[in-house]
């Protein structure tokens, strides 16, 4: 994990902090797995080792992981750095300072990134899906790599080793009058170590783990909010019996 | 005082100690008596007549869970953001303290638009009712200053900018406008003053004043008597005793009843808190979970959904509007000379007060005069007492095309409150002028359009069926 770490740290480009907006790439809808345990942990892997490299997700502690499955051992041996403690936050490795001396922007916290991300296009989790599977080759930009949700990113494709490299197909439709560039399909130019059903597959997990950091307690709220209403419907057929029961007397 | 109560040796444990604080302390008696027991409210309320209680217990519910919060919250600009997050995930129960505080601010907001709408459509604002309904305005007012204070503390992006942007209204104001602004937010920009203070009058200063105008609110009520959906005083029909006949004591009908109303608004609250607490980025905007940045700002900012019609009508005010406002002003000028029948100094008075108002109007941004208009969507409802001159209070004895007026009113308060969270567009502008010129031109022309028309009878008892 070390290895890639100092990999990463090494292939790290301008990290723009500015937010795609105004943009009307359509959004892939990203799959449902916030509930599902094994997803969330590869999930969570993934994000340690691509993403906490150089973004924080400085609301977090580590040892909030047990809450989709993890013991506080298997955080420890296979998540953390030796110095850090399991109830740390997790910090990226990279010193913010130097962050930003060498690249001019800090990679933003990505703790709530599936929420900030959100939009009326789409949750923040079709977002960060759609995102993290279309860059592609573009040498006019600084890091060689553009994105077709986020155009001219100031992160480069991190994820290029298991996805390769890959070619946007275009085409040009006639629509109301106008000639219209529309994205096609991909051409894979370089094979990646994952086959795109994998890529996919994996992203998926690693969005599924962004949503759920975001905010951690979202199935216990959904689970606690079913027996409150649960409570409150059977309240209410008291509360209206009740009523009646004194209102009658009222002619 | 009252004469001191003897209880018989042998009476009953709970007898002895109720008589005990009887002699003791008779105020909680009487107040208990004149407000529950011994209040005689119309027994025909209906549907409409929940959300006041609804209102009072929101209220409570902000202030319990604002307690709470305040226990781990920092009013820091370094740390704001990360308390919030740090409520969220690692207080016990926080997540639920502050959904409830979020959702509650927009609950507050509904609970008191449907309130006040109860009070349009059936007239409780008449004679005698007249300082209940202002005492309820200011309450209206003050609770949009809480609520835009307290949208400052989370400290993210659109608590920032919007504090910003509402802050900067202020400056437009001529001669005093910078300064006011720069002793609004203690520094030159929107930091970590402007924090502290914004938390200290959101905690403590206005909730203060609120609590004071929610007591007020209420006694005056209490001394009055509610109006009913009938728009009749039931005080004019009473038994031997003096008890209106179509009166029955608050508690317990009524508060049974109320009960039923918390119960089904409970519902609706926590199916938002636990099954959406961000109500598709209305009651929690998406940009908000990005930390305050000053270097950084937003492209769309839009306030709440609860102030947007107030909005719309402040960004609806540009210089071509303004041609169209003194317009306005001149035809109102020429109205008043032809039809008042005031004498002719008075008359002389206010042609020159129209000609200076037309000379700032032309002299003055139109932004100043966007914040005049924003104020004055509030204003205008403290005159509604003397602004209806109908025979009749209640919407059900007025003439039928009254319904459709009124149709028109709520349905363009939405469309400007729509407007308000939209981007500013081209189609929107226009909208939203001919939007706030129908908003004011309800109320500006209510002293005429309450006279037009026949009136149905109104009966002299309430109208009630008994279920």
């Amino acid at each position: 994990m070390k290895k890639l770490i100092t990999a990463f740290a090494m292939v790290l480009g301008l990290v723009g902090g500015a937010h795609a907006s105004g943009n009307s790439f359509p959004l892939d809808k990203a799959p449902n797995r916030v509930n599902d345990m094994a997803a969330l942990q590869n999930g969570a892997k993934l994000f340690v080792n691509y993403c906490l490299s150089c973004h924080s997700a400085a609301f977090m502690r580590f040892n909030r992981l047990r809450d989709i499955g993890l013991t506080d051992k298997q955080i420890k041996e296979n998540l953390l750095f030796t110095t850090e403690k399991v109830g740390d936050h997790m910090k990226a490795a990279i010193d913010p300072k130097q962050a930003k001396e060498w690249f001019g922007a800090n990679p933003p916290d990505l703790t709530l990134a599936a929420r900030a991300f959100s939009s009326h296009s789409g949750t923040g989790a079709d977002y960060l899906y759609t995102y993290l599977r279309t860059y592609y080759r573009d040498s006019a930009k600084a890091t060689g790599w553009n994105n077709m949700a986020f155009p001219s990113v100031g992160m480069p494709h991190v994820l290029y080793e298991l996805q390769g490299e890959r070619k946007p197909v275009f085409e040009t439709v006639s629509e109301h009058g106008h000639e219209v560039h529309k994205l096609k399909g991909w051409e894979q130019v370089t094979p990646g170590k994952m086959s795109p059903l994998e890529f996919d597959n994996a992203v998926g997990d690693l969005v599924a783990f962004m949503q759920w950091m975001a905010e951690p307690v979202q199935n216990t709220r959904v689970r606690i909010g079913v027996w409150v209403l649960v409570f409150l419907s059977i309240f209410t057929i008291i509360a209206w019996r009740l009523n009646a029961s004194f209102w009658k007397d009222i002619k | 005082m009252a004469d001191f109560k003897e209880v018989s040796a042998d009476a009953p444990v709970g007898e002895k100690v109720t008589v005990w604080f009887e002699n003791r302390f008779p105020t909680a008696f009487d107040e208990y008596k004149k407000h529950l027991s011994e209040y005689y409210a119309p027994k025909n309320f209906n549907f409409w007549y929940f959300f006041g209680s609804l209102a009072l217990l929101v209220l409570v519910i902000q202030i319990v869970t604002g307690i709470f919060l305040v226990m781990h919250y920092k009013p820091d600009a370094n740390l704001a953001f990360a308390s919030v997050e740090y409520i969220m995930r690692d207080v016990p129960w926080g997540w639920l303290i502050r959904y409830m505080h979020s959702t509650g601010a927009s609950a507050f907001f509904v609970v008191v638009y449907l309130h006040m709408y109860r009070g349009l459509i059936y007239g409780s604002y008449r004679k005698p009712r007249e300082l209940v309904w202002i005492f309820g305005c200011a309450i209206f007012l003050v609770l949009m200053a809480e609520a835009f204070m307290g949208y400052l503390l989370p400290w993210g992006q659109m608590s920032y900018w919007g504090a910003q942007v509402i802050v900067n209204l202020f400056s437009a104001i001529p001669f005093i406008g910078p300064d006011l602004a720069l002793l609004i937010r203690g520094d030159f920009v929107v930091g970590d003053a402007t924090l502290n203070r914004f938390f200290s009058f959101h905690v403590i200063a206005v909730p203060l004043v609120l609590l004071g105008l929610v007591v007020a609110h209420l006694l005056a009520l209490h001394d009055v008597g509610s109006n009913n959906p009938d728009g009749i005083e039931i005080k004019a029909t009473k038994d031997e005793k003096g008890i209106p006949l179509d009166g029955i004591p608050f508690h317990p009908y009524y508060s049974v009843h109320d009960i039923m109303g918390v119960s089904v608004f409970l519902m609706v609250f926590s199916a938002i808190v636990f099954f959406a607490p961000e109500l598709g980025g209305y009651f929690l905007e998406y940009n908000n979970f990005i930390p305050a940045d000053p270097l950084k700002t937003p492209n769309h900012i839009a306030p709440v959904w609860y102030f947007t019609p107030y909005y719309s009508m402040l960004r609806a005010v540009t210089d071509r509007m303004m041609f169209v406002l003194v317009g306005v002003v001149v035809l109102a000028t020429l109205f008043g000379l032809a039809k008042s029948k005031m004498p002719g100094a008075m008359k002389g008075a206010m042609a020159v007060a129209a000609a200076v108002l037309i000379a700032l109007m032309m002299s003055i941004d139109a932004k100043f005069w966007g914040v005049v208009v924003m104020g004055g969507a509030v204003i205008v409802m403290f005159f509604l007492p003397w602004l209806d001159n109908s025979p009749v209070k209640s919407i059900r004895y007025r003439p039928s095309w009254n319904k459709a007026l009124y149709a028109v009113f709520v349905v363009n308060f939405f469309i400007l409150g729509y407007l308000g969270v939209q981007p500013p567009s081209p189609v929107g502008e226009i909208v939203s002028q001919v939007g706030t010129l129908l908003y004011f031109g309800f109320f500006a022309l209510m002293p005429w359009w309450s006279t037009i028309g026949e009136c149905k009878p109104v009966p002299a008892r309430v109208t009630f069926a008994p279920h």
